[in-house]
């Protein structure tokens, strides 16, 4: 340890305030975690319906970063109706929206490194929030309409 | 609106970082093939299902080994390195001392999933040919 970090060089939070940026870098993370839960969810979910012996490991990990039944049709599951259900449908969709908000926001602070001009970063805001509801409505569509 | 950098990417991709700024380049470049591929799959999936052919050629390539074996890395590097940098956020008074060790430990973590899943592409590859 040296003598820098004998003083905590840390704000705490009641005194440095939430401002948007700050809001964002906690969501960030908030929203990592939560992938991890859904994850998981669907990790156990799959093995429970027999995953084991009807997917590879690979087809496993797909169908747990989301879990809509267009992941499990190439795989040698013979019933897909379990696979199909409307909590699954659900648990894909809480996934789907988690992942698009946190790349959304991960896509701008990354082109925001690289272009400094104000105009650049507010194009930058409208793509990007442009992007993000094409996408989210045609994940939606994928994940009920299948 | 963020800081004002303004590093011009010749001189960010010129950086001699060490093994703390290849997970952060490892990271982006994950994140950013995430964005592109995975919004790509999305929409290709969507236009397969309304009945337009280039849906239907795209998520070819999406299946196919190598694409998966890039998205694997992309969606498991990120994946695994976005935890670590969260667990470092959370106990950071704790972790932040040992954070070298701690990239010594993802990287083990990332070799043996990302080894299994690509040897599970291979295997399940040549097992339907």
């Amino acid at each position: 340890m040296n003598a820098l970090q004998t003083k905590p060089r840390t704000v705490p939070l009641s005194k440095r305030g939430m401002s948007f940026e700050t809001f964002m870098w906690v969501f960030t993370r908030v929203t990592a975690l939560a992938m991890y839960g859904f994850i998981l969810v669907g990790l156990i979910g799959a093995i429970a319906m027999g995953a084991l012996h009807e997917m590879t490991f690979v087809e496993v990990i797909r169908w747990a970063l989301v879990s809509n039944p267009g992941h499990v049709e190439s795989t040698n599951v013979q019933d897909i109706a379990p696979w199909a259900s409307a909590f699954w449908r659900t648990v894909a969709s809480g996934m789907f929206l988690t992942a698009l908000a946190h790349g959304i926001h991960g896509v701008i602070v990354i082109v925001d490194d690289y272009v400094a001009s104000a105009s650049g970063r507010n194009w930058n805001r409208y793509i990007s929030m442009a992007m993000f509801f094409v996408v989210m409505g045609a994940g939606l569509y994928v994940i009920w309409k299948a | 609106m963020g800081l004002k950098r303004n590093v011009p990417l010749s001189a960010a991709l010129g950086y001699k970082g060490q093994g703390p700024f290849l997970a952060f380049i490892l990271h982006r470049v994950g994140g950013a093939g995430m964005a592109i591929f995975i919004t790509m799959h999305v929409l290709s999936t969507f236009a397969e299902m309304r009945g337009l052919a280039i849906g239907d050629a795209l998520n070819k390539v999406y299946t196919s080994p190598p694409f998966q074996i890039f998205i694997l890395f992309c969606v498991l590097f990120h994946a695994i390195n976005g935890l670590r940098i969260t667990l470092l956020d959370i106990f950071h008074a704790k972790l932040m001392p040992h954070y070298r060790k701690i990239i010594a430990v993802e990287w083990v973590v990332f070799i043996l999933v990302f080894g299994f899943a690509a040897v599970s592409v291979v295997a399940t590859a040549i097992g339907r040919m």
